[in-house]
């Protein structure tokens, strides 16, 4: 009990102690995290969209392979990654490696096929006759396309929110392709996975109620958007 | 200018191998009220539907005055007519956003909207109802929203389905007073569906019969009138 107890002090005084380490962790995840997950949500709500609306050979199997890919270790995708952009890699000349823009793509694949398969499913839920309303009342298509997006406002909130919840702790893929460097590449679950191998596990807890308490934060951000 | 607003020839709807409309021809006048009367599945709703370019009939031509209208919808036309859906969905936002629709569609100035969507909720009895969330109206309120959001476009004909299905008796009143004041009004031209066919007497004397799909001709009508009647009382 004191063990748990003890990393509750310890989160609060790295908080209130301002300490650096912790605060260029917890920034360079907001930044890689956030990044990710807008550029993820351009690509992805759209295509979602499309997928959804549309009628065409090989839907069926499309939306299974996202699912499937919902599910895939996020360590997998970072290998996957690393093979493309390591020096032996075809991208190997963008000097990607052991960079934020490298952790960035890993979390963008990541987030691609939840945020796509969630907005698929809040799409087909939206009522078929608001389609047949936004007609009747004279919209264009672009008009048509906007009025069902705002109806489905909700769940591809929660579609959003939760590619977010994916990115924001994994840390598979943050290791392998950002390298865990000190002030560069080091987000708080890879200074968590350090902390405890180093045995820290105070302070790895410490760490984790901190990631706990930013996501919460990012998700009230979220809930008020999803409420106005 | 021809006073004829909608006319249909040979029109045929069939879905799978099942013909849910098969119309020889008809016409609506401008400016008149129509009833649709009929069992479910008599082809009403697609009758609706057709005339809305909401869908395409398998074969026949539907015009619009003079414009032919079943092939390519065109939404300069779809603009001068509305139809309000049974149990009609409204968005979710406020009752002002769901009045407001089609005018923001249309790309009028705020200030122009405002006082159309004002005026268009008073008609209906909504009055002071602008910022009530639509989806925790009751029944009755959310048709008469639907009807706002359609009468304050002005259309030339206003398509109604079922318009006071699950709607309390005070609200069934409410909603065929308004139609009336729309059309004596504004000279809309209104074609509602109905199986009152009660209602469908206050309404008008413009009474179409409809039973699988077809037209009921006029000297068959008694016949379908103690159909109904039996219906209604069941």
């Amino acid at each position: 009990m004191d063990f748990i107890i003890n990393s509750f002090i310890e989160a609060f005084r790295l908080i209130f102690a301002l300490d650096q380490d912790v605060f260029n962790a917890v920034f360079i995840s907001l930044k890689v995290s956030l990044t990710a997950i807008v550029l993820s949500s351009i690509v992805s709500l759209p295509l979602g969209f499309i997928i959804a609306e549309k009628n065409f050979v090989g839907k069926r199997l499309i939306i299974m392979i996202l699912n499937t890919l919902m599910g895939v270790p996020t360590v997998v995708v970072g290998l996957l990654v690393y093979t493309f952009i390591s020096r032996q890699g075809p991208l190997g000349m963008l000097n990607l490696l052991f960079t934020s823009k490298a952790m960035i793509i890993g979390q963008f694949i990541l987030a691609f096929p939840i945020l796509t398969s969630l907005t698929i499913s809040a799409i087909q839920a939206v009522d078929e006759r608001v389609a047949e309303t936004a007609l009747t009342l004279g919209a264009n298509k672009r008009q048509l396309a906007y009025t069902v997006f705002l109806e489905a406002r909700f769940g591809l909130l929660a579609a959003v929110i939760s590619g977010f919840g994916r990115i924001i702790g994994e840390v598979g893929s943050a290791m392998i392709l950002g390298g865990n460097i000190k002030g560069v590449t080091r987000t708080i679950s890879t200074y968590i996975a350090l902390q405890s191998s180093m045995g820290e596990t105070e302070r790895g807890i410490a760490l984790g109620i901190i990631l706990i308490l930013m996501t919460f934060l990012i998700n009230l951000l979220f809930n008020y958007f999803q409420h106005r | 200018m021809n006073d004829i607003i909608i006319k249909i020839e040979n029109i045929k709807k069939v879905y799978d191998s099942r013909t849910a409309l098969d119309i020889p021809y008809i016409e609506f006048k401008s400016g008149m009220i129509y009833a649709l009367i009929g069992p479910n599945g008599a082809g009403k709703t697609t009758l609706l539907k057709l005339i809305n370019m909401l869908e395409k009939p398998t074969e026949g031509s539907i015009y619009f005055y003079d414009q032919r209208i079943d092939q390519s919808p065109s939404l300069d036309i779809r603009r001068q007519m509305n139809l309000v859906m049974q149990n009609a969905v409204l968005f979710r936002t406020n009752v002002y956003n769901n009045v407001a629709y089609g005018l923001k569609l249309r790309g009028y100035n705020r200030n122009i909207i405002h006082s159309k969507v004002l005026s268009a909720l008073e008609m209906v009895g909504l009055a002071g109802f602008e910022h009530r969330k639509a989806k925790q109206l009751s029944a009755g309120e959310s048709q008469r929203v639907a009807i706002a959001r359609a009468i304050v476009l002005e259309p030339k004909l206003l398509l109604l389905d079922e318009p006071t299905a699950n709607v309390d008796r005070k609200n069934i009143h409410i909603i065929e007073a308004i139609l009336r004041k729309i059309n004596s009004e504004n000279g809309t031209t209104i074609i509602f569906t109905t199986h009152d066919l009660s209602q469908a007497y206050r309404l008008t004397d413009k009474i179409i019969m409809l039973l699988d799909g077809k037209i009921i001709p006029k000297n068959l009508e008694n016949i379908f009138d103690t159909f109904l009647g039996e219906i209604s009382l069941g």
